[in-house]
């Protein structure tokens, strides 16, 4: 199992926001994980990676039968955990190539790997341009500076490429997206996915699930997994719509 | 939205400016709303406790409407309309409207100051020996400072030997009722809108009215005393509540701190105090009106304001004072204690006569206003909204000494013709976590000179603390000044201060926008003027803010040109 | 005489130190300069050396500085090996070099060059004596002394300097380059002067650095004055690389006629106490200023820059942006002031200071004042104190990059918006690579200068050939 998570229970500023989440992912699955606003899913996503201003209450999280929870966020990262941000950070100052090659080079550092050389980084760098149909000049770019949302995306895509993780996380990568833009996304991601690999999708819609297919859909609903199934449950969702789910844990809520 | 109209027979007046009408209280409301006027200036209305069917003016804006409404008074309002949407008709009313002087015989001591006068002040207020000593070491202190210089303010000298430091009606009496007060005294609350009379039975605020720095009356001490809770002047404090005064009076602004508070210390006359005691939230708003009123008569107030563990407390103070030709100084000494958990907020409406539109006369506004938070988790607000004096020279300060607590200031500064202000406030961050915001508004207009001074600092031991500046100036016309003087000082590394600031004239666009649809330029300038000052109007308690709103054109009239 | 004078700073030892020399410092003055120097000593003696108790000395202490015994030259030290001295390693970057070692002009043979071109450039003591009028039209017409000790002090004692004329109409086909050393056995005690006037309508690059070689201890206090004719167009840079016993009080007064153009560079990367003082006239309508400034500092090192920028004349522009980031024990002041005068209508200006501490012990003092007296004005000014975006910190650390490198990148990407402004490419690259170098803690003085000489034993990589001039 490459990830497996038990009873999870995460707080911020002393408001608990994941209620006991379990989950596991295994190499080769697409998890798709949807829910309506402000149920958690973000918070998922930022506590795996490991953002500090969470604060974990109880749970465990084992990552490749590691103890996730005690690595810093980069060494997370290293170990192949990558987090496609629902707000990508706008870094002026600092160049997409320089960003990318320090990247790149710390987790081959970290892999025992040597440093690419600037030829082969750029080399590399167009490869995995073309891979997510990146058009833009990113050489001379600062990190998100002035990228239009679609733009913002995208780069995080092909930051994806370019770390080949083990496990990605795609925060809302969806939002904000018009139809061409999201094609690109999901094309991306279908060209990254293979049987090492796994993902976990976060989207409130089911739209993009029709580009990415997803072995398994979970619904997560006041910091908890409520529902799981299989693709035809985003279908389900989408057609009944999220009030159905509240209605359906309000009905339990009273039976319980 | 509607209102049900009624004519209720009392006079009614237009102000020129929104509404003034006759509002009845229903009679069987038992805890609504009392409003009290100033006559043309604004309006006040307060919780109430009891429910006596009253009738009472008022002048409200569709703002305040609105607030009324959302409070179900609907329908027990009777509101007669003159013109709600033009907020500055007023703007073309030209003199200064609160200028006039009360025939009321008049104590005085001997005019000038030395040990002498001191002694005198505080034999007359039969004060215990060691408020005595107190005034004595100030005095003594006083002596051997120099007038500070270093403030944008052109000052002429002040002679302390002209000056009359202690004027009191004269045979003072412990009132039993209002019937015992001078009848001139009464009527001058009625001209300022105060009626002494009608806010005894309009429950909800207690007023400690000083004028000429004896506070007459103090009413509502017994229903705040149900709290707990002391509120009185400053002399009766001394007299009965000398332990609250010994321990905190000087703990804020020491005798020695400056200049002028070492003058108040030595001779302050009367003031405010209040004591909010553990964990308890004053259910009312308490104010002071100060008027400056005997003709050379320096006015020095001192206030002090202590709140226990876990207390609340919202405080206003407001001035008019009458016209003058001769400068009058004004040297006040306001200090706030907060303790752990406890909140307080201090606003201020200054209006005080700021001299003719040559730059004659105007009272002199030398204040110091400082308060501590002691304890972890308080908080201290300072809100101003300043348009009078010739020359204003206050910072009300935080010092943050509990860990987690938070200090704020918001301020609006209008001058114009030859006013001369230097205003802002001082943020000393002590304890971790701690908090300041500063929102700072000057408009200068005239021929005045407006400048923003203001410190941050935060010593190494303020880990985490956080400070956000905006200190913006609007300018009317060329012959004015705005400056801007902001000092930051940081000693750690995990605290973040940002301050901003903008200057600039009143947009072009906007101006021609408004007139465009008809108004005047005095009335477009106000309109935007208001706009441009709202962020720190809506920190007033609302019957400030409407009082405030007025204010603000009033001040700017004639700056058009 | 004597040459060398051995001596603590006290206000009392100037005036006779003056006395007893005016022969010698006055032998190449013109005649009004001596009666300027009389004056300027006169009002030292009445104003004598700024205390912290004086606003604009409020943070920053000269205690210290002037605690320790320092050697007056008044002469230039003979036979020096210029090209043992003046190195330069900048890959591609063509200057015409001018060098300045311990406040003396030095060259191999010729003092004052005059190019066919028309543009004068050496020795402000040369030109002196070969263009009087010249110099006299322009030396302590914008350097105030009767409000500046420092200034007075120097206009009392200051034997050369540089000097550079650009003539009407001239664009000066390559940057000038002022290389001011300081590298003696002996603490010194330095007071050169400099002036630089831009005719109507010419163009200069100027790059101006201050570098010392060893760790003597040294106080310089040097004033420059720069001259912006009409249409005139200045790049100005100015590098501060000094040892952390060094004291640099460098005053430098614009004065910007109608139209002229300025942008101005300041980079201090090292020194004990450095203190720009960055006075600026606008004479005349439509000038355009901006001044950018970077400051690194680290262990007890203290920086100190004052802005002062007077609207005098309407439809003027300056902007500044001060960045710095304080290391260790080290502190920064910022004090702008931008006075826009009655009559100077549609002003537009803005003042804008970023720190960012790295540690608890560092400190920042930051003023920004604007003091306005018109109301066709747009001015604003912004000063923030924190530290690295946590937000952009946490994004790299995401992708793997560790803290130290995420910090790195962070730190050189805040420099990078003043750093990416040097229009000079070469000194542009040569500036990323020392601040990059600087940030790691590697650069220091002697190791590399702001020329960035691996080793000072290395051969010359770099001679001064008048010839390229």
């Amino acid at each position: 199992m490459l990830l497996s998570i038990k009873n999870l229970h995460a707080s911020i500023n002393g408001k608990e926001i994941l209620k006991g989440i379990d989950l596991d992912v295994n190499q080769g699955e697409v998890h798709a994980i949807m829910g309506p606003n402000g149920t958690g899913k973000s918070t998922l996503a930022s506590v795996i990676a490991g953002r500090e201003v969470f604060d974990v209450t109880s749970g465990e999280v084992i990552y490749k039968g590691r103890n996730l929870l005690k690595l810093a966020v980069e060494e997370r990262a290293r170990e192949g955990i990558f987090l496609g941000f629902q707000y990508p950070v706008e870094i002026p100052g600092v160049s997409i190539t320089n960003f990318m090659r320090t990247a790149v080079n710390e987790v081959r550092k970290f892999k025992g790997l040597d440093p690419l050389g600037g030829g082969a980084f750029l080399k590399l760098m167009e490869e995995k341009k073309k891979l997510v149909e990146l058009t833009s000049n990113l050489a001379n770019r600062s990190v998100n500076e002035g990228f239009s949302g679609g733009e913002k995306k995208k780069n995080e895509i092909f930051q994806m490429a370019m770390l080949e993780p083990t496990l990605a996380i795609l925060d809302e990568t969806d939002s904000g997206l018009d139809i061409d833009a999201l094609r690109v996304v999901a094309n991306g991601v279908n060209k990254l996915r293979t049987k090492d690999n796994a993902f976990m999708v976060i989207t409130h819609y089911q739209r993009l699930l029709d580009y990415i297919i997803p072995d398994f859909v979970h619904v997560l609903f006041e910091g908890k997994i409520v529902k799981s199934g299989s693709k035809e449950l985003a279908l389900e969702l989408e057609e009944k719509g999220y009030d159905w789910i509240r209605k359906e844990q309000r009905d339990n809520g009273i039976a319980g | 939205m509607r209102y049900r109209m009624q004519d209720t027979g009392y006079g009614m007046r237009d102000t020129g400016c929104r509404m003034t009408a006759q509002v009845k209280m229903h009679e069987s409301r038992s805890a609504g709303m009392s409003i009290l006027v100033w006559n043309g200036i604004g309006i006040r209305f307060f919780p109430t406790f009891v429910s006596d069917p009253r009738i009472e003016k008022i002048c409200v804006t569709k703002q305040v409407l609105e607030y009324l409404n959302d409070l179900s008074l609907q329908g027990q309002l009777v509101i007669m309309e003159s013109d709600p949407d033009n907020i500055i008709n007023e703007v073309t009313q030209s003199d200064y409207k609160y200028g006039f002087v009360t025939e009321i015989e008049t104590e005085y001591a001997p005019i000038g100051l030395s040990e002498d006068t001191v002694r005198y002040i505080s034999l007359k207020k039969n004060e215990p020996e060691f408020m005595l000593e107190y005034r004595l070491k100030a005095f003594r202190h006083w002596l051997t400072m120099k007038v500070p210089e270093w403030a944008h303010l052109d000052i002429p000298p002040i002679d302390f030997q002209d000056i009359y430091f202690y004027a009191a009606p004269k045979k003072k009496k412990q009132y039993e009722s209002l019937d015992q007060v001078d009848p001139e005294l009464l009527a001058t609350f009625d001209k300022l809108g105060i009626s002494l009379e009608e806010q005894k039975k309009l429950a909800g605020v207690a007023v400690d009215a000083v004028i000429d720095s004896v506070s007459v009356k103090t009413t509502f001490s017994e229903t705040l005393s149900k709290y707990g809770i002391i509120f009185c002047s400053m002399s009766e404090a001394i007299q009965n509540h000398p332990d609250l005064v010994k321990q905190y009076l000087g703990s804020v602004v020491p005798y020695t701190d400056n200049y002028y508070a070492s003058l108040n210390s030595a001779v302050f006359s009367d003031g405010s105090f209040c004591y909010i005691p553990k964990g308890v939230r004053c259910p009312v708003e308490l104010s002071t009106y100060f008027r400056i009123n005997a003709a050379n008569t320096g006015q020095f107030e001192r206030t002090l304001i202590v709140a226990d563990e876990g207390a609340y407390v919202s405080y206003m103070e407001g001035c008019t004072a009458p016209q003058r030709d001769e400068n009058q100084l004004h040297a006040a000494v306001v200090e706030i204690v907060a303790m752990k958990d406890a909140s307080v907020k201090y606003s201020t409406v200054q209006n005080w006569y700021p001299g003719d539109k040559s730059g004659k006369g105007g009272i002199y506004n030398f204040v110091t206003k400082r308060g501590i938070c002691k304890g972890s988790n308080s908080k201290i607000s300072w809100t101003q909204v300043e348009t009078g004096s010739a020359i204003t020279w206050k910072y009300p300060s935080c010092i943050l000494l509990g860990d987690n607590s938070v200090g704020e200031f918001y301020s609006v500064a209008v001058t114009n013709n030859h006013q001369q202000a230097d205003t802002g406030t001082k943020m000393l961050h002590l304890g971790k976590n701690t908090k300041s915001t500063i929102i700072s508004k000057g408009i200068s207009a005239g021929k005045s000179n407006n400048s923003y001074r203001g410190l941050v600092r935060i010593s190494r031991n303020a880990a985490n603390s956080r400070n956000y500046s905006q200190c913006d100036s609007l300018l009317l016309g060329s012959a004015c000044g705005a400056h801007t003087w902001p000092y930051i000082q940081v000693e750690n590394k995990s605290s973040i201060v940002e301050h901003e600031a903008t200057t600039s004239k009143i947009s072009e666009d906007q101006l021609f926008y408004c007139q465009q649809r008809g108004m005047d330029a005095e009335s477009a300038i106000g309109l935007i003027v208001n706009g441009y000052a709202k962020e720190v109007l809506k920190q007033l308690p609302m019957e400030f803010a409407v009082e405030a709103q007025k204010l603000l054109s009033i001040s700017l009239e004639g700056s058009v040109g | 005489m004597q040459d060398v004078i051995k001596q603590n700073i006290t206000k009392e030892l100037f005036p006779g130190l003056f006395r007893e020399h005016r022969a010698a410092i006055t032998a190449g003055d013109y005649p009004s300069l001596t009666v300027q120097r009389d004056n300027a000593i006169r009002r030292f003696e009445e104003l004598g050396f700024p205390t912290i108790k004086l606003e604009a000395w409020k943070n920053t202490d000269l205690k210290e500085s002037f605690g320790k015994e320092y050697n007056f030259v008044l002469k230039p030290e003979q036979g020096v090996d210029v090209q043992k001295v003046f190195r330069c390693n900048i890959p591609h970057l063509d200057t015409a070099i001018m060098g300045q070692l311990n406040g003396w002009y030095v060259s191999k043979d010729v003092p004052l060059m005059e190019l066919g071109n028309g543009i004068i450039m050496g020795s402000l003591a040369e030109a002196m004596k070969k263009y009087p009028a010249l110099i006299e039209a322009h030396l302590g017409k914008y350097a105030d002394f009767n409000t500046d000790s420092f200034t007075a002090l120097n206009t009392a004692f200051f034997m050369d300097g540089v000097f550079i004329y650009v003539p009407e109409n001239v664009k000066s086909p390559k940057p000038v380059q002022i290389i001011n050393v300081i590298h003696h056995d002996q603490n010194l005690f330095l007071q050169s002067r400099n002036l630089v006037v831009l005719g109507k309508n010419s163009r200069l690059s100027l790059v101006h650095c201050d570098d010392s070689y060893n760790h003597q201890p040294s106080f310089s206090n040097v004033v420059t004055e720069i001259c912006l004719g009409e249409y005139s167009s200045l790049d100005h840079y100015k590098l501060q690389n000094l040892n952390n016993a060094s004291t640099l009080i460098s005053s430098v007064y614009f004065q910007m006629e109608a139209s002229a153009q300025l942008e101005s560079h300041y980079i201090s990367l090292n020194g004990g106490l450095l203190r720009n003082n960055i006075r600026l006239r606008f004479n005349g309508p439509h000038g355009d200023a901006k001044i950018y400034g970077i400051y690194l500092m680290d262990s007890k090192q203290h920086i100190d820059n004052q802005v002062f920028v007077d609207h005098a004349f309407p439809d003027c522009i300056s902007g500044e942006l001060f960045k710095g980031i304080l290391d260790e024990h080290s502190s920064g002041v910022f004090n702008g002031h931008v006075l826009v005068e009655r009559n100077a209508v549609r002003t537009n200006a803005y003042q804008s200071n970023r720190n960012i501490l790295l540690t608890e012990t560092a400190k920042v003092n930051s003023k920004p004042f604007l003091e306005i007296y018109n109301d066709d004005v747009k001015c604003s000014h912004g000063s923030t104190t924190g530290q690295l975006d946590q937000d952009a910190m946490y994004y790299l650390r995401q992708r793997g990059i560790g803290e130290d490198s995420a910090r790195m990148l962070l730190m050189y990407a805040y420099a990078d918006e003043v750093i990416s402004r040097i229009a000079i490419d070469p000194l542009r690259y040569r500036i990323e690579d020392m601040v990059k170098k600087r940030l790691q803690g590697e650069l220091q003085i002697c190791e590399a200068c702001v020329l960035h000489c691996n080793t000072p034993e290395q051969p010359v990589e770099f001679v001064i050939d008048m010839t390229k001039i």
